[in-house]
């Protein structure tokens, strides 16, 4: 079996790819950033680690809506049952421009969450009380990672097989 | 905006907490008296258990806690040269005059500094100003040698304060960092002011004051000099109109008023860096915050030994960085 006579298929698991690869290596910057700035915060004041991990882990969830969407895609060209579908090129595309939102926005939203989460540890550690807002604004970032999510669901689902 | 100084700035966003608020220094001067203060402080954690129950142990241990933290953090030491130059130059002075005079005191340097109180002797001694930084050689030399023939300690204080200006400047213009450009040049321009005032004071010619103030943006120091000749009014008319405008407020209400202004004038250099959260700033900030925190203590302590009432006190003591 050739590359060239499943070239769909690659397309297809490309897409799979990008949606991992890209949304994880967003949460994975995100998570870091976050978890330098909490590990600054518990350096002083260990008390505050249970809030400063839920902080940590607001951007990891990218990796996450990546994931979904990679085995979504696997299920929707028989990957994952077993018999790999028969897909001519043009639908391989189509599938691969549909992975990309959750990879693209995963990657950028996880980073920037990351950084906001960061700037958020900040006012947990000089105002713990006020962690309900300061959990808002890294919260805020998610919005955008979830609408992604969404149209490459959709968009998965609506390649015609 | 860069993520390297993430962890950095996080943990003294934790460190902030245990600031001196203006509320803290209220309660410091409500104490009774100076044995009360060190009370105070000692349940506020300055000072550690072995530290002796004196104000000077206090503050000196505080002052060392400061570069602790800061070395802890792994931060690039450079960044803090900008702050250091005052004690450096302050070594660089007090071994030229125990070179001169003969007179022996240890307790007159600072040692956490990039060239120590035993090593600065040691050059003087040796005139072997190459070994200084580049910024102090010169200055070094000519203050030695004004001193050795003329005996005259302002003309070495002048030649090496100036200096230290524009090392300061200097370095403030060299930094990529906005925090240190702007504390060079609020530093530099209030030293400007504060010579103006002082040499108006004691009527001083306008050579010695071109000598003594260093060149900066926000300050012209030919014009302040000049001002400064003709009378502390004109001194405030020519503040008030440069950036420094307040500072001619506070001359016009009295001299602590003055001496006060100076020190918040850098604190509120400083306090746009309670927001944020990607840079060297915040540090630098707590540094400075530090710094101040403990000379309104010094303050504070200073008035209760010499039973000053509390306005009096209250009056002098500088705002606070939370």
């Amino acid at each position: 079996m050739s590359i060239w006579s499943n070239l769909g298929l690659v397309y297809a698991l490309l897409g799979a790819a990008v949606a991992v690869f890209l949304a994880g290596a967003g949460s994975a910057i995100g998570v870091g950033i976050a978890g330098q700035a909490a590990a600054g915060v518990v350096t002083e004041d260990p008390s505050k680690f249970a809030k400063v991990l839920i902080m940590q882990l607001l951007p990891g969830t990218q990796g996450i809506y990546g994931l979904l969407v990679g085995f979504i895609t696997l299920s929707k060209v028989g990957l994952l049952g077993g018999g790999a579908a028969e897909l001519d090129p043009q639908t391989g595309l189509l599938i691969l421009a549909a992975c990309m939102p959750i990879g693209i926005v995963g990657l950028i939203s996880g980073k920037y969450q990351g950084m906001t989460s960061a700037a958020s540890i900040g006012i947990v550690a000089k105002k713990p009380d006020q962690f309900g807002k300061a959990m808002l604004f890294p919260a805020m970032v998610e919005t955008y990672a979830i609408l992604a999510l969404l149209i490459s669901i959709l968009a998965v689902n609506a390649v015609q097989i | 905006m860069s993520e390297q100084y993430t962890y950095a700035v996080a943990r003294i966003r934790a460190l902030e907490v245990a600031l001196f608020s203006n509320a803290t220094i209220d309660q410091l001067i409500a104490c009774s008296d100076y044995d009360q203060c060190l009370q105070f402080l000692a349940e506020k954690g300055w000072g550690d258990s072995d530290t002796p129950a004196q104000a000077e142990a206090i503050l000196n241990r505080e002052e060392e806690k400061i570069w602790e933290v800061v070395k802890d953090l792994h931060v690039d030491m450079d960044k803090f040269a900008v702050l250091s130059y005052p004690k450096l130059f302050h070594n660089l002075k007090a071994a030229i005059k125990e070179v001169c005079v003969g007179d022996t005191n240890r307790h007159i340097f600072y040692d956490d500094v990039s060239v120590p109180g035993a090593a600065m002797l040691e050059i003087v001694r040796e005139k072997e100003f190459g070994k200084l930084p580049p910024d102090m050689q010169h200055a070094a030399e000519e203050a030695y040698e004004a001193m050795l023939h003329t005996r005259d300690g302002q003309l070495c204080d002048v030649i090496i304060d100036r200096a230290a200006l524009d090392a300061v400047y200097r370095a403030g213009k060299a930094a990529k960092d906005a925090i240190i450009r702007d504390y060079a040049e609020s530093t530099v321009a209030v030293a400007d002011i504060k010579i103006a005032v002082r040499s108006q004071k004691t009527a001083k010619s306008l050579e010695f004051m071109t000598r003594a103030m260093a060149e900066c943006d926000s300050v012209n120091a030919a014009q302040l000099a000049k001002a400064a000749l003709n009378g502390m009014d004109s001194i405030r008319e020519y503040l008030m109109g440069t950036a420094y405008a307040e500072g001619a407020e506070a001359l016009a209400q009295s001299p602590s008023a003055f001496e006060r202004w100076c020190d918040n004038r850098i604190i509120q250099t400083i306090s746009p860096q309670k927001y944020k959260a990607f840079t060297i700033g915040p540090v630098i900030a707590y540094v400075i915050a530090r710094q101040n925190e403990i000379k309104t203590v010094r303050i504070i302590l200073s008035g209760k030994l010499n039973d000053l009432p509390d306005d009096s006190i209250r009056e002098r003591v500088r705002e606070m960085y939370v």
